[in-house]
């Protein structure tokens, strides 16, 4: 087809609509820059004083350790549970066990306000509101699905025969497990791993129903920055979450990247 | 232990763990939502009779259909260029417009939030910029009203509504598009008879699946909408940590449930949704 006016038409507009998914998360680096005590853009001078004060402030560093602790939890469990799971799904692969696997998926698909209400319904009465267990509780049971996902998709990419080959070699279950399942899927576990991470890390809507003083994630103070709307502190955390979701973009494309040159076969 | 292998599958007991965990920890809880739509504060259908006696209520829900239906079009629109563009780009460009989609994708939805908070304000970026070259003398208000909240919006959703979109237009055949211009159709005819057609199960698929997330999106109402603008997953967290109205706050979350799964149900007659979500049901 010769690219006609239509053709060139979509192309800058499709660049355009890119610049506009992109550049206004920006903003919040010369916001973040600002000499003044509160939101604005700097005229002029710059300073460094509310990376200072983020770096330094007792409340922001906790938060930034409890959502690391609550995060990290959640990608452990989320993967050993969901690679466990996608495992046991692609070896049984029948009728019922896509039902179940749909079923699995569920946490995921249902709008984040009904887990909201799920989790407070849940741990109002046994006494977990507001501790990091019901939290990383919660948070697993959203994040699994993902790895589900990943697990599944590596495990697709998969030949059954290299099974068992180690079977009829004499391995047992758990040998053949260790030794040649998991090698085989790990870039979907690693992938996997990494989107609970950022799930649980930047978790608001189920976290503001379910933590109130004790547990005060990132994202939980920067829900209050934003909403009181005055401390340039919340523009320099937004930076650093951009920079933190640009590292994690990069390790997970090099996963990728690994994955495509170890399975020719896909695509 | 034995004799069990032989009625299940050795591989369900590696779901097991996880399958109880949402059965006991997530299915649980959400039964008994459902349950007290009907008996809170007492038995009956007098939760949802307010739908219809209530004016605050349909207000929220017709507000909530409204923005859903705007922000729905719009990412739709725009995420169809964008998956057009990107099919049809090449090699290095395609890689290049993934990776800055993909970064957009992960921005945390907080930060994009702000973002935009801080562009759309009275003194922001947008309505500054546009007094000094001229184009307005008056600031626009953005901000705590729909416009905002749709601008939020369609911003979070786009991504959402290219990626179906895409893996429907790279299973399409060009030589189809290629015999249409042979037989002497022209760039927009091949363009509305047979491409769109043809990509009518992506369009299904992408635009039910932006309509479900919005239907249920929190974060950007509240913080755009400043409380003016009020949707149903706002509304459910006033009634919950406010006001303690379960009976409410359970019925709406129940109408919000059934409808996510009745679209659900029509997406998979469209597509198949482990295409979507991802599946290893390839076997």
């Amino acid at each position: 087809m010769k690219p006609g006016l239509f053709a060139h038409l979509t192309r800058v507009g499709a660049w355009v609509a890119l610049l506009f998914l992109v550049l206004p998360a920006l903003i919040s680096i010369p916001v973040s820059l600002t000499p003044k005590r509160f939101l604005s853009m700097p005229e002029g001078t710059y300073s460094l004083r509310h990376f200072q004060n983020l770096f330094t402030s007792p409340d922001w560093l906790s938060s930034f350790a409890q959502s690391g602790v609550i995060a990290t939890s959640t990608a452990l469990l989320a993967s050993t549970l969901g690679t466990l799971c996608a495992i046991g799904l692609w070896r049984v692969t029948s009728r019922f066990s896509e039902m179940v696997r749909a079923f699995l998926l569920l946490p995921l698909i249902i709008p984040q306000i009904i887990s909201a209400m799920v989790f407070y319904r849940l741990l109002v009465p046994i006494g977990l509101i507001d501790s990091y267990l019901g939290l990383i509780l919660a948070h697993t049971i959203l994040a699994t699905p993902m790895v589900l996902i990943t697990v599944s998709a590596s495990l697709a990419n998969f030949d059954p025969k290299l099974e068992q080959a180690s079977r009829n070699l004499g391995a047992s279950n758990w040998t053949t497990m260790r030794r040649v399942i998991l090698p085989s899927i790990k870039p979907g576990v690693i992938a996997g791993a990494l989107f609970a991470f950022i799930l649980s890390w930047d978790e608001i809507v189920v976290t503001l129903f379910i933590s109130k003083f004790n547990v005060y994630t990132l994202p939980r103070r920067m829900w209050n920055g934003i909403r009181e709307n005055t401390d340039p502190t919340v523009a320099a955390a937004a930076v650093v979450l951009i920079a933190i979701t640009l590292l994690a973009f990069v390790i997970y494309a090099l996963v990728a990247r690994r994955r495509a040159q170890t399975s020719p076969s896909e695509e | 232990m034995q004799a069990l292998r032989q009625y299940i599958h050795p591989g369900w007991f590696l779901v097991a763990p996880f399958l109880l965990v949402v059965v006991a920890f997530y299915l649980g809880p959400l039964v008994n939502i459902l349950w007290l739509s009907v008996t809170d504060p007492e038995p009956g259908l007098g939760n949802y009779e307010a739908l219809f006696t209530s004016d605050s209520l349909a207000r929220i829900l017709w507000t909530t259909l409204r923005t859903c239906l705007i922000t729905t079009i719009f990412s739709v629109a725009i995420g169809y260029c964008l998956a057009y563009a990107m099919v049809h780009a090449h090699n290095r460009n395609q890689n290049i417009m993934l990776t800055l989609l993909l970064i957009s994708f992960w921005i945390s939805v907080l930060v994009r939030t702000f973002a935009w908070l801080m562009l759309l304000g009275h003194n922001g970026l947008v309505n500054n910029a546009f007094e000094t070259i001229g184009l307005i003398d008056r600031p626009i208000r953005f901000m705590r009203n729909e416009l905002g909240v749709l601008i939020g919006m369609i911003h979070y959703m786009v991504p959402y509504a290219v990626l179906p979109l895409m893996v429907n237009m790279q299973t399409l055949d060009p030589r189809v598009m290629a015999a249409s211009r042979n037989l002497g159709a022209s760039g927009p005819q091949t363009f509305w008879r047979i491409y769109l057609p043809l990509t009518l199960p992506g369009l299904v698929a992408s635009s039910l699946l932006v309509f479900i997330l919005s239907l249920g999106f929190y974060v950007t109402p509240a913080i755009l909408g400043g409380g003016k603008v009020l949707m149903v997953a706002e509304y459910i967290s006033v009634q919950l940590l406010v006001t303690l109205r379960w009976g409410t706050a359970a019925m709406l979350g129940t109408l919000m449930l059934l409808g996510v799964l009745a679209l659900l149900w029509v997406m998979s007659r469209f597509m198949r949704l482990s295409a979507v979500f991802g599946g290893g049901a390839t076997r």
